[in-house]
């Protein structure tokens, strides 16, 4: 496949950048609000966002099971901040009621590096990007708590794990989107490119 | 979260401009919901909004009681930030970089510089950039808008007249912003200048707003929002979401019709969506016709 199709997760969230991230790194991007919109993509970035939000719109608009049922079947999808939270098979501390897509196994702690005041933006070393490390933009960011055995970390900061990936699953803390280094769009669009 | 254990970073940058509007980017699409106790914090999230504005009063109530209106108390800002995961934000009045000091140093995760408080300098806003907190700010206009983002503002919400269930000023503020954004556009470099001199704004911001055919930062739509078909109008008008007042918990079934404003709000393009989020919602709040309001009990008209 030349140019793969893939979706962003448009319930709420900075999607506008990830589509133009996705479209810089060569796929065609579109927004995905409906499961007939998710059954045309070859791949889906999950934005950030809230995830207290984004679980419960996914639930109203009948996306939560067929998100699943993709992701189980190895459909390439990309977290960024709430996006990573959405992805992992348990949060720490969950709102109640509060669900996620799952796929990658893991443990998140939402918020764990601060309110607003302590977002900050930081250099990160991650495996499998040249060319020196992305500008991290962390906003109200969560963290890895712990990964199973089949999880590669792929970046850490100050300690803790803020980029990891699981087969076709990939997630990171920060948000490369709002940076303007496409990198690691570009990952994840070969990592599709791979997949079909 | 209050439970948030506290770490030190070698050389993180915290404060930047792109931390602070990239908070701003995170809420799109999203409902941000006015509340003035831990409950309502607690029923806005369960409804789906994105983030909650703490304030004392509502707008249709501070119309009601008169008076000046003043930053909230202190433990009702922090119930509510123990009360909800997601982001919190309270209202400064205009110019009052004090009562913003203190919002800060509780942990708000935005300002709201709000002409629905009444204003403490009628001269000056509050010096924005001086601050870790990001700021969001209310515009009528174009000229207002870059005014405030050159202060330091990270977002930008229309005015709307709050407190009045009447969505005609939101609909009104965000037109002439648009508008003006849109002939900016086809304006060449010579006539940016003369833009910029007429908007009394930076060269450089209105050199960027015409490059980019839009703000450098978030706009969301307030004031007057009390139905799911209002939140829908304004997004379609352009909003990247909504503020929503005294619509909700003025109304006669709060969790009910802050749910259907949120799902309004997501699927603003889709009739049917908004058709079944609009049913038996109950009664709306009541609403007050914007002529009919004098001059002095017009919110929109404090900043400049």
């Amino acid at each position: 496949m030349s140019t793969p199709v893939i979706g962003v997760l448009a319930l709420q969230g900075d999607v506008r950048e990830h589509l133009i991230a996705l479209a810089s790194a060569d796929a065609v991007a579109r927004p995905v609000r409906r499961p007939e919109e998710l059954a045309e993509v070859d791949g889906l970035v999950i934005p950030g966002g809230e995830s207290t939000t984004i679980s419960k719109l996914a639930v109203l608009f009948g996306l939560m099971e067929p998100l699943r049922e993709r992701i189980a079947a190895g459909m390439p999808v990309y977290g960024t901040c709430a996006g990573l939270i959405m992805l992992a098979d348990k949060i720490l501390d969950p709102r109640s009621g509060q669900e996620t897509f799952g796929g990658i196994d893991m443990i998140v702690r939402r918020n764990a590096f601060g309110r607003q005041n302590e977002s900050f933006e930081a250099g990160v070393a991650v495996t499998g990007i040249e060319d020196g490390p992305v500008e991290g933009v962390f906003i109200r960011a969560p963290w890895v708590e712990s990964v199973g055995a089949t999880v590669e970390v792929l970046a850490e900061h100050g300690g803790h794990i803020v980029a990891v990936r699981q087969g076709n699953a990939l997630a990171t803390s920060f948000h490369p989107e709002l940076t303007g280094d496409h990198r690691i769009h570009g990952l994840f669009v070969d990592m599709v490119r791979a997949a079909s | 979260m209050s439970t948030t254990p506290s770490t030190t970073f070698q050389s993180p940058e915290t404060g930047t401009a792109r931390v602070k509007r990239g908070m701003a980017e995170q809420l799109k699409g999203g409902v941000i919901m006015d509340v003035v106790n831990a409950e309502q914090a607690k029923i806005a999230e369960d409804a789906g909004a994105v983030a909650v504005m703490a304030l004392e009063r509502v707008p249709a109530d501070i119309r009601k009681d008169g008076g000046v209106a003043r930053m909230s108390d202190p433990n009702m800002i922090e119930e509510i930030i123990g009360a909800v995961s997601i982001p919190v934000m309270a209202k400064s009045r205009i110019g009052h970089f004090v009562e913003a000091q203190v919002l800060q140093s509780l942990g708000v995760d935005y300002i709201d510089e709000s002409e629905v408080l009444t204003p403490a300098d009628e001269v000056n806003h509050s010096d924005k950039w001086a601050f870790t907190t990001p700021f969001v700010c209310g515009a009528t206009n174009l000229g207002e808008a870059l005014r405030r983002i050159a202060e330091g503002a990270a977002m930008i919400r229309s005015k709307g007249e709050a407190g009045t269930g009447n969505v005609v000023e939101a609909v009104r503020h965000l037109r002439q912003i648009k508008n003006e954004i849109a002939k900016l556009r086809g304006f060449d470099n010579n006539e940016l200048f003369a833009a910029a001199k007429e908007l009394r704004a930076p060269y450089e911001l209105v050199k960027e707003v015409a490059e980019l055919g839009k703000l450098p930062v978030v706009l969301f739509s307030a004031g007057g929002v009390a139905t799911p078909a209002d939140a829908a109008l304004m997004r379609q008008l352009g909003a990247e979401g909504v503020f929503v007042g005294s619509g909700i918990f003025k109304s006669g079934d709060p969790a009910k019709r802050a749910a259907a404003i949120v799902k309004a709000t997501t699927f603003f393009d889709d009739p049917k969506v908004i058709a079944d989020a609009s049913r038996n919602l109950g009664e709306a709040m009541v609403g007050i016709n914007c002529d009919t309001l004098p001059e002095s009990e017009r919110y929109a008209n404090r900043g400049w």
